[in-house]
């Protein structure tokens, strides 16, 4: 690359903090080229993880004993320092679900389906390069409350089509949802200006962040969204937990999706009362551990620092157009411009089946995605029927896209 | 380790450059579609059958190379045969992607199809490779449907 010089990241200390990319695949390097997918993790995680396994398991929020005491407040202490990751103004506004989809879920739920914000008639309006997760749970609201679904389409790089949003949204919106980055076109949306038009007529602006908190610097204030869902482990943490941000006036008016402890002050025999906001989201023990290492990954990726983060997935993104561009029948799709995308590139080749790709990549140790990557309506928007996706994170180089480029160069030679 | 050309033998990328038995079938007595919601490959199985018997059959749709030169093999195993010859053929095709890499193969049975052996090395494929032959079962039993593999 050009400009080497310039290291915003230092590429080979960071993988030495991630064993799995020290292992072989299939004989070689492994090349992990599927992090829109999950991420991998460092060590800095899992060492939390089983630190709290070995020194101070203990349920949260119950125990008298100071055993619970200490896990309860790591399990806390990941609220305040994600809730700061993000811009919010209180930890309060940050409630812990499984995954974005539970939290797009909770919000179709306990502020789309209860109670009577929405009417028949009203709309919900999304867009075509949403992730099944948040179009799915806007179907369920539309079966039972008889509101109308509208979706803003895309151009053909893959932009969206702001000036739809004119038309589309009318006095009947009442909740307009995108996706901050695309997982399939890595297309950046315009959430502060789409924000803006929701609550011109009132509306909330509910945000899939699924793929942008992982990548660049986020502040949800800025943005004035009202929700905003993300994962823990496309961004270092572990699997299975999820995060809502949400505005506090916003959190007090949605309702719980699950009944049960925790999320309650009081409870008699046929009513209970609510415990206040976040807790009332997270009834049963949660994910204690993978919270705890969610906050290991939210230490890690503050430290690296989300500006140098995204320059470097920007320059790494730039370089793999660059050198996917001159593989023979390799079309890529998305924003041209990589200050408008994600560092994720779908592409498809004249000569292979992106299940074809993936498989002759497998062989040479290097992990991307093919298939529709739970977007079908974009699939469907641009006629594919699937595409192979190479995407980078922090511990990718020139040398991963190097690897992906070669083998690529192989899969023209099977199909040559 | 595996080997890339195991899995994408000569026989393969013939059939996926040139598909066999690659149209609608206007005088099918049967049709079914075959649906991989994994990877979004789709097929349209075409029979035409006498009284037990396969006549014709042909295939449309769209799919990686292993599924679409297993429904190009298979419109070609097929042809001529009984219902009962064509399940049990793919009862052995099945065995054999599923089975031992390593494993003996009925070559005499299977004739051409022996060399989709290689997908065994490739589980993940194993459904790209038996797309075709599920749709081809439901043509069989008549279900004018959509199959969808799981």
């Amino acid at each position: 690359m050009a400009h080497a010089a310039k290291v915003l990241l230092n590429v080979p200390d960071i993988k030495k903090d991630f064993p799995i990319l020290h292992r072989k695949m299939r004989d070689k390097p492994l090349t992990y080229l599927d992090s829109t997918a999950t991420s991998q993790k460092p060590q800095q995680v899992i060492d939390a993880v089983v630190d709290f396994y070995s020194r101070y398991n203990a349920n949260v929020h119950r125990a008298i004993y100071e055993l619970g005491e200490e896990a309860t407040r790591a399990y806390e202490g990941a609220r305040e320092r994600i809730a700061e990751f993000i811009g919010a103004k209180d930890p309060m506004e940050i409630a812990f679900t499984k995954s974005t989809t539970e939290s797009l879920n909770l919000v179709a739920y306990g502020y789309g389906l209860k109670g009577k914000r929405l009417q028949e008639g009203d709309e919900i309006l999304g867009t075509v390069l949403e992730h099944h997760s948040n179009h799915v749970p806007w179907h369920f609201v539309r079966d039972l409350k008889g509101v109308s679904l509208k979706y803003v389409d895309v151009d053909d790089e893959g932009h969206l089509r702001m000036e739809q949003y004119d038309d589309l949204i009318t006095k009947r919106t009442k909740i307009v949802t995108v996706a901050h980055v695309s997982n399939v076109l890595g297309t950046i949306s315009d959430v502060k200006e789409i924000a803006k038009r929701a609550h011109e007529v009132g509306a909330v602006c509910v945000v899939d962040a699924a793929q942008s908190v992982p990548h660049m610097p986020v502040d949800v204030r800025a943005l004035d969204c009202d929700f905003f869902a993300f994962s823990g482990h496309k961004m270092l943490g572990p699997t299975g937990i999820g995060i809502l941000y949400g505005k506090k006036e916003m959190l007090e008016i949605t309702e719980p999706l699950l009944g049960g402890g925790e999320m309650i002050s009081e409870v008699h025999l046929g009513s209970a009362k609510w415990n206040d906001v976040p807790y009332k989201f997270e009834g049963g023990t949660p994910n204690i551990a993978g919270v705890i290492g969610l906050g290991a990954a939210v230490d890690y990726l503050a430290k690296l620092g989300m500006p140098a983060v995204r320059q470097h997935e920007m320059e790494l993104t730039a370089y793999a157009l660059k050198e996917l561009a001159a593989v023979e029948g390799l079309r890529t799709y998305g924003p041209k411009s990589v200050a408008e995308r994600g560092g994720v590139v779908s592409f498809t080749m004249e000569k292979a089946h992106p299940h074809d790709i993936a498989s002759i990549l497998d062989v040479e140790g290097v992990c991307i995605r093919s298939g529709h990557h739970c977007a079908q309506p974009l699939m469907d928007r641009y006629d594919l029927a699937a595409t192979a996706r190479a995407s980078f994170y922090v511990y990718n180089d020139v040398e991963d896209v190097d690897r992906l480029v070669a083998a690529l160069q192989k899969v023209n030679e099977v199909f040559g | 380790m595996p080997d890339l050309r195991e899995l994408y033998q000569e026989v393969i990328l013939d059939h996926t450059k040139n598909p066999r038995n690659f149209r609608a079938l206007a005088d099918a007595t049967a049709k079914a579609v075959g649906n991989n919601p994994l990877c979004g490959d789709r097929v349209t199985v075409y029979l035409k059958m006498e009284g037990d018997r396969i006549v014709d059959a042909s295939f449309e749709g769209q799919g990686c190379a292993i599924s679409k030169s297993s429904a190009s093999l298979m419109t070609e195993a097929v042809k001529g045969h009984t219902r009962a010859e064509a399940e049990a053929l793919y009862d052995k095709f099945h065995e054999m992607i599923t089975g031992e890499p390593e494993g003996s193969v009925d070559s005499k049975a299977l004739g051409k199809l022996a060399v989709f052996q290689g997908v065994s090395e490739f589980p993940l494929r194993v459904k790209c490779a038996s797309l075709a032959w599920h749709t081809l079962r439901s043509a069989l039993e008549s279900k004018e449907g959509v199959v969808t593999l799981e």
